[in-house]
């Protein structure tokens, strides 16, 4: 189980050199196997709690729980090995690194190019016509971020997060990327916090966090907090996929 | 041949074996090995001031000509030039090591000369490479004029990894009609070494190209020098691209230049340095690489 306990974090404005809180007090409990979606209003600290998980970026105060471990001043590298992975919102470009290197990264050992086809293809992606492309500007957004995805599907990790997984893939069923979330957590046996607008993805959640204006706002069931999202959409502005 | 030459060989050639095709192994400023083959043949030249190779006609084969340095003191100049028939495909594996254990200057100038014939196509690949505890420079200072004829090609696919102290690269092409040539580059330098390349390509035919592409990387406090020219004297299409990762404290300077002389003309050059991005680093950690292991993971695969 992962478990955040009274995140802040806090950054300093380098325009008037004054401190803004991006996190509040957020605590926050991920139980093993289940789906946990985080939610809310642009701006409201979603991204930055997902870069606190993974350790890219430091909380100010707060303690993060991991099976027991206090993994709080673990770097990157410690937090990967311990299972803990990361599907970035934009993707990295790598100039002279093809597809099937940065899966065999992720694997951590050389991977057959059968093997690399099937997560490739897991992902909606025609294999044989990517597994020698370079991951460079030849890539749109949307082939980068299903890339993105299948790196995670490799590492077989025990916590996946995804920040907006659905942003920029456009020609891809949502049915297709629910269908790896649930391969995830079904034949990992892994945890996915997913960042997520779409109704369709807070559909699936066994847990919606809202955060907003840098603290929890709601924590439930879908069933709880679904209705009650949708019915104040208004107040983010619809952002949740329904028609205006 | 000892082991340190063998092993250099090994090195810059990526053949383990003798090979199968003409071949010249030059050592220490001599030719130590040569075979020909019925479309390949190989002569010194008179002065001795290196050799000529002549390919005939539709040939295709691979060409080795390898020169290995293992003297600690010694100046090595060589003109090699390649008559490469019509209609010819062919391989030529240059490369030069220097293995340089003592304190005195070790160099090797190869000033290759490719006339290549009508309709052939020639890959040549050129690895450098130095190694050696001892305090003397080592030295490689390559020149390659290329003329190619009408619709020939020529690629040249050219390696400086690690252990060169200083080397002054030049190549000069003239592209007839149709032609096309193709040149890659790949350097890394670090210490303090120094590495200049220049490049002055002359696209005089109706439908000729070039594209030059460098790649390097540079460390320590090793300085790099890229300048590429490319004159559009037809209807022609043009492209240099200069692409450096710059680490510690060294210094990349990049000045390509593309001129056009006549209307039709398409000509583009690109040059960008900067360090390794941030962002690469920490995706490839979230993959549960160190950050040595992600900054090599992505200098090999720049550089690769």
């Amino acid at each position: 189980m992962l478990e955040l306990k009274n995140i802040s974090f806090e950054i300093e404005d380098e325009n008037d050199k004054k401190t803004r809180e991006i996190l509040q007090n957020v605590s926050l409990q991920v139980e093993d196997r289940s789906f946990v979606v985080i939610t809310g209003p642009n701006g409201g600290g979603k991204s930055t709690l997902a870069k606190i998980i993974m350790g890219v970026e430091n909380p100010t105060s707060g303690q993060i729980i991991y099976n027991g471990e206090d993994i709080t001043n673990l770097d990157i590298t410690e937090r990967a090995r311990r299972g803990i992975g990361f599907a970035f919102q934009q993707p990295v470009r790598f100039k002279g690194l093809f597809v099937k290197d940065l899966l065999q990264l992720a694997a951590g050992r050389k991977l057959s190019t059968d093997e690399a086809c099937t997560y490739l293809s897991e992902v909606g992606l025609c294999a044989v016509d990517y597994i020698d492309r370079e991951l460079n500007s030849s890539l749109s957004g949307g082939e980068l971020k299903r890339i993105e995805i299948a790196m995670l599907m490799v590492r077989g990790v025990k916590i996946s997060i995804f920040d907006e997984p659905e942003a920029g893939i456009d020609l891809w069923s949502f049915q297709n990327l629910i269908r790896v979330f649930e391969k995830l957590r079904d034949e990992n046996q892994s945890s996915v916090i997913i960042i997520s607008h779409q109704e369709r993805i807070l559909e699936i959640a066994d847990k919606i966090v809202v955060i907003a204006n840098g603290q929890v706002n709601g924590v439930g069931l879908k069933n709880e907090i679904l209705p009650e999202l949708l019915s104040n959409s208004s107040k983010f502005c619809r952002f949740y996929g329904r028609e205006m | 041949m000892n082991n340190i030459i063998k092993k250099i060989l090994e090195l810059v050639t990526d053949k383990k074996d003798k090979p199968s095709g003409a071949y010249n192994i030059r050592v220490n400023g001599a030719c130590a090995d040569r075979g020909c083959t019925p479309n390949v043949d190989i002569v010194s030249k008179e002065n001795g001031s290196g050799i000529d190779i002549h390919i005939k006609p539709g040939t295709k084969e691979e060409v080795y000509i390898p020169v290995v340095i293992d003297n600690n003191e010694l100046t090595d100049i060589v003109y090699n030039d390649f008559y490469i028939g019509e209609d010819s495909d062919v391989v030529i594996i240059a490369g030069c090591g220097i293995h340089n254990e003592g304190s005195g200057h070790t160099q090797h100038d190869g000033i290759h000369t490719f006339h290549v014939g009508k309709n052939a196509t020639v890959k040549y690949l050129e690895k450098h490479y130095g190694s050696g505890g001892g305090k003397g420079d080592r030295v490689i200072n390559p020149v390659t004029n290329v003329f190619l004829e009408e619709g020939s090609t020529l690629e040249m696919d050219t390696v400086q990894i690690e252990g060169v102290d200083f080397t002054k690269r030049i190549t000069n092409g003239k592209v007839n009609d149709n032609a096309t040539l193709l040149i890659k580059e790949k350097l890394m330098t670090s210490g303090n070494q120094v590495a200049t390349t220049e490049f002055e390509i002359d696209l005089d035919g109706k439908g000729s190209s070039v594209d030059v592409i460098s790649r390097s990387v540079a460390k320590g406090s090793s300085v790099q020098e890229f300048y590429s020219k490319i004159n559009g004297n037809n209807e022609c299409a043009g492209h240099s691209e200069c692409d450096a990762i710059i680490m510690d404290k060294a210094t990349v300077t990049a000045i390509p230049e593309i001129k056009a002389n006549h209307v039709d003309a398409s000509l583009i050059h690109e040059a960008a340095i900067g360090k390794i991005a941030g962002v690469q680093i920490i995706k490839l950690m979230t993959l549960g690489l160190t950050r040595e292991e992600a900054e090599k993971e992505i200098i090999a695969g720049f550089l690769k």
